[in-house]
């Protein structure tokens, strides 16, 4: 199986990438809330301190990287699922592009502005 | 409820029907009558878990705008705090936290079964009340952490 709008181009890659992306996704969860168990009252010095560090930066960025590979092979699956034939007719397919044209913005406008953020302060 | 299964049916039916003239090389069988459909608990968990995963997906821009503000200076900090203080602010906030706390749950019960962990009709349910029991405790501590 081979489609030219899914991510690693077959589905088995596919299906490692977002395997692959939620581990790094659940590692980065738990550390965020084990920061806020760490520190109950967490004040700005000391969630600054653990977003400064190079480590954590590089974390944060895999994680954005991560987080934008598993929402695009994520919301593809969900279009190829239900923006089908069956439900849109003839028009599923401009239906669905449209709908993963959506997608691709918004996980564009989360990458920039999240960059952004990781290096912007 | 009755009412609920009646629109359903209707509506299974009349998807069925436009499948049928618009598909009309497809002559595979569909089956859409949800009243004949099993809907044992794990199936509702994996459901949860894809709805949560579209939720998030654009509750996403939430925590990145509390990460903007709050990373930003000494005062964008003190105004996400203020922002929690209201509400609204708070219940969509804990929406937002228990539907990435659900789709982290259900993902990784996901990810032990690919594994080959609890793949017998058995294993698939108490998977199932497991992840129902964790992530209504979760979600119970969220509340609380948040209000
Ligand atoms: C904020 C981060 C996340 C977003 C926006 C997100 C979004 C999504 C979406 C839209 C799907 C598609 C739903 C489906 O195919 O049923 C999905 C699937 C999945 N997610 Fe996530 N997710 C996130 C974090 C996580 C985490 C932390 C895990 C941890 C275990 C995870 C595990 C999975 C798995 C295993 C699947 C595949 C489900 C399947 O193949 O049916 N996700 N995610």
């Amino acid at each position: 199986m081979s489609n030219v709008t899914n991510l690693g181009r077959s589905g088995l890659s596919d299906w490692v990438i977002q395997r692959f992306s939620a581990v790094i996704l659940a590692a980065y969860t738990f550390f965020i809330l084990g920061s806020f168990l760490i520190h109950p009252d967490m004040d700005y010095v000391q969630w600054k301190t653990i977003f400064e560090n190079n480590l954590m930066r590089i974390f944060s960025l895999v994680t954005l990287a991560a987080l934008c590979a598993h929402a695009w092979i994520g919301m593809w699956t969900v279009s190829t699922d239900y923006i089908t034939a069956l439900q849109f007719g003839k028009r599923a397919t401009a239906v669905r592009l449209l709908f993963q044209a959506g997608c691709i913005l918004l996980i564009s406008v989360y990458l920039i502005w999240g960059i952004q953020i990781l290096w912007g302060f | 409820m009755r009412v609920f299964i009646k629109f359903a049916k209707g509506l299974a039916l009349l998807t069925g029907r436009l499948a049928e003239s618009i598909n009309l090389k497809d002559k595979r069988p569909v089956n859409l009558d949800i009243t004949t459909i099993k809907f044992p608990l794990a199936a509702i968990t994996s459901l949860l878990h894809r709805l949560s995963g579209i939720f998030i997906f654009l509750g996403v821009a939430l925590l990145l705008y509390f990460l903007d503000l709050s990373l930003q200076s000494e005062s964008g900090f003190a105004l996400v705090l203020e922002l929690l203080d209201s509400v609204f602010v708070k219940l969509l906030t804990w929406a937002v936290v228990a539907g990435l706390l659900y789709h982290l749950i259900a993902g990784c019960k996901h990810l032990l079964m690919d594994m080959g962990v609890g793949e017998t009709k058995e294993g698939a349910h108490t998977g199932a009340v497991t992840v129902v029991v964790l992530a209504l405790i979760a979600f119970m501590v969220a509340g609380v952490w948040i209000g």
